[in-house]
């Protein structure tokens, strides 16, 4: 017996030892496999692509779950840019955005420059949902918006298309080529779901500038990173390997899932 | 195949159990198989899941994260004191000093305001987008491990035979009990009923609670399973459950490896290495065998 107990006891240390070691490298250990690009972690992304299509087939078209009145608790709470400092907004801003348009262009019949009358004549959606943070967050909002796809419908899509670039007024990050805007992509199956709007309204107030003025996406089934604010420019594309980084938005460039169902 | 050649001395296999009755052939193959890939996604998701956490590191109870109001469990965050940046800890409202570990942490002279430490996490600096990706691809290995084992399992006889629930369990659980506090185990081919307890726990209800509430923080899962999270209590609280699951994997893992390293290290992991383990030589002649740790 005696024998027994001293070969556990080196093997608890060994074993300790062992685990230790592990902890106190870290996980730092696969830190350099980890980059946008490496080929670890592209072969990891991998599995969005799955989260994806599984979830493409599961959800359909079915909708986000909307709330009631009395779950609305507290304002919106603004993520990313709360307060553009870009001249060009900051002009807009001066004069109520009566001088903003929304452009929509790249492959459509019908290239579009609306006003946010002209947007706001056209019928609208409410929809009181919850907003999801990457980070972790939630909070629920009232949003007031044009249906995106009554825009598109208005710009008349060619076939080709396949994806929404959203470009925006803000500076996110600043480059050595110059100011990066915010900008962002969704596929044509979410830019044409029914709860995807073009919101200028929020909890029954005009779009603050905190939370997106003077209009925002809301895309209900993906996490706010895939709901730019300060839109100013739609475009259909039918890629983006050529836009900013070529991962599909400022956040994908980063190293985020350009899918942001989950 | 595998389960033919279980409690005997498996003739032809392998020469060296026939000279002994008492190494017998304790875990099948897909057994073995999945345990490895949950202990190796279970360290991935643990480590990638605490930098996600680190991105908001504060759990709440609800549809929706109060800012306007308090519905907040728990926090870990970082605050200026007298005697410079503390790290702190709050579990509903009460706070405690976790400086070094949570809150505030980092190679002295560079200690950083993060909730997890850094060697807790993957990556070891803030990322959350490729915690994200490396949560998800886990996530995906996780649940198909679990699926696979679940069929596995029922088609040869696993689940029946070694984890299902018999009413001896009850009568045997108060001297299990007993035997587990005098740290006295016995090596049968058996699972005991504490082992019962924790393997079906974990299988049935740690793990699927953990997918469950996983599924309910996904935006698009809500809009596929609506009732998710109406049934939890909100996508908050699903997210603070997730958390809970988690220290209780934890909690399992420590008691898990307590246990191996009680129950004799070198026996146990060569059973769920090689399948083979060696039970306690027959004592004395009795019906009802001991069964094992």
């Amino acid at each position: 017996m005696a024998k027994f107990v001293i070969s556990r006891r080196k093997f608890l240390t060994s074993a300790s030892l062992g685990v230790s070691g592990i902890m106190l490298s870290g996980c730092d250990a696969f830190d350099s496999q980890l980059g946008v690009g490496d080929g670890l972690r592209s072969f990891l992304e991998g599995a969005n692509g799955l989260t994806w299509r599984a979830q493409r087939l599961l959800a359909g078209d079915s909708l986000a779950p909307e709330f009631t009145e009395a779950d609305i608790r507290q304002p919106q709470r603004p993520n990313g840019v709360t307060a553009p400092d870009d001249d060009v907004y900051k002009d807009l801003l001066a004069n109520n955005f009566a001088d903003w348009r929304l452009e929509v262009s790249g492959l459509v019949e019908k290239p579009l420059s609306l006003t946010r009358e002209q947007l706001m004549n056209m019928p609208s959606r409410t929809q009181i949902t919850r907003h999801d943070c990457v980070e972790g967050w939630s909070c629920i909002a009232k949003w007031t918006g044009t249906p995106l796809s009554l825009v598109l419908d208005q710009a008349v899509v060619k076939p080709q298309a396949r994806y929404v670039m959203f470009h925006c007024l803000d500076t996110i990050d600043r480059s050595l080529s110059g100011d990066i805007k915010y900008y962002g992509s969704i596929d044509l199956i979410d830019a044409r779901h029914p709860q995807t709007i073009l919101a200028y309204g929020v909890n029954g107030k005009p779009l603050p500038v905190e939370n997106g003025a003077p209009l925002r996406v809301r895309v209900e089934r993906q996490i706010g990173y895939k709901m730019p604010k300060y839109l100013h420019r739609i475009e259909l594309v039918d890629g983006f390997a050529t836009i900013g980084g070529g991962r599909g938005g400022y956040w994908e460039d980063n190293g985020y899932d350009w899918y942001g169902g989950i | 195949m595998e389960s033919v050649a279980r409690s005997q001395p498996a003739a032809g296999v392998d020469a060296a159990p026939l000279k002994d009755a008492t190494l017998i052939y304790r875990q099948s193959r897909w057994t073995r198989l999945t345990h490895w890939l949950w202990a190796i996604s279970l360290f991935f998701m643990l480590l990638s899941g605490l930098q996600i956490f680190n991105a908001r590191p504060q759990l709440y109870i609800g549809k929706e994260s109060g800012f306007a109001y308090n519905n907040t469990v728990f926090a870990i965050g970082a605050e200026n004191t007298a005697n410079g940046p503390r790290g702190y800890t709050e579990i509903f409202g009460k706070r405690f000093d976790t400086t070094g570990v949570l809150g505030w942490s980092g190679p002295a002279g560079q200690e950083r305001s993060r909730a997890f430490p850094s060697w807790a996490t993957i990556p070891s600096y803030y990322d959350l987008g490729t915690a994200r990706v490396v949560h998800f691809f886990f996530a995906w290995i996780l649940t198909t491990t679990l699926v696979v084992w679940l069929v596995a399992s029922l088609v040869n006889g696993h689940l029946r035979r070694d984890l299902a629930p018999r009413i001896d369990d009850l009568r045997r659980l108060p001297r299990d009990i007993v035997d587990h506090a005098k740290l006295k185990f016995h090596h049968t081919r058996e699972y005991n009923t504490l082992q019962k307890m924790a393997y079906g726990g974990v299988m049935f209800v740690l793990l699927p609670l953990m997918i469950i509430t996983g599924l309910a923080m996904s935006p698009s899962m809500n809009a596929v399973l609506p009732f998710l999270n109406d049934l939890l209590g909100g996508r908050q609280t699903a997210r603070t459950i997730h958390f809970i699951v988690m220290l209780l994997l934890i909690v399992f893992f420590i008691i898990h490896m307590l246990m191996i390293f009680a129950a004799g290290p070198i026996n146990e992991l060569r059973s769920i290495i090689t399948g083979w383990y060696r039970t306690d030589p027959p004592a004395h002649d009795s019906k009802t065998p001991e069964r094992s740790a």
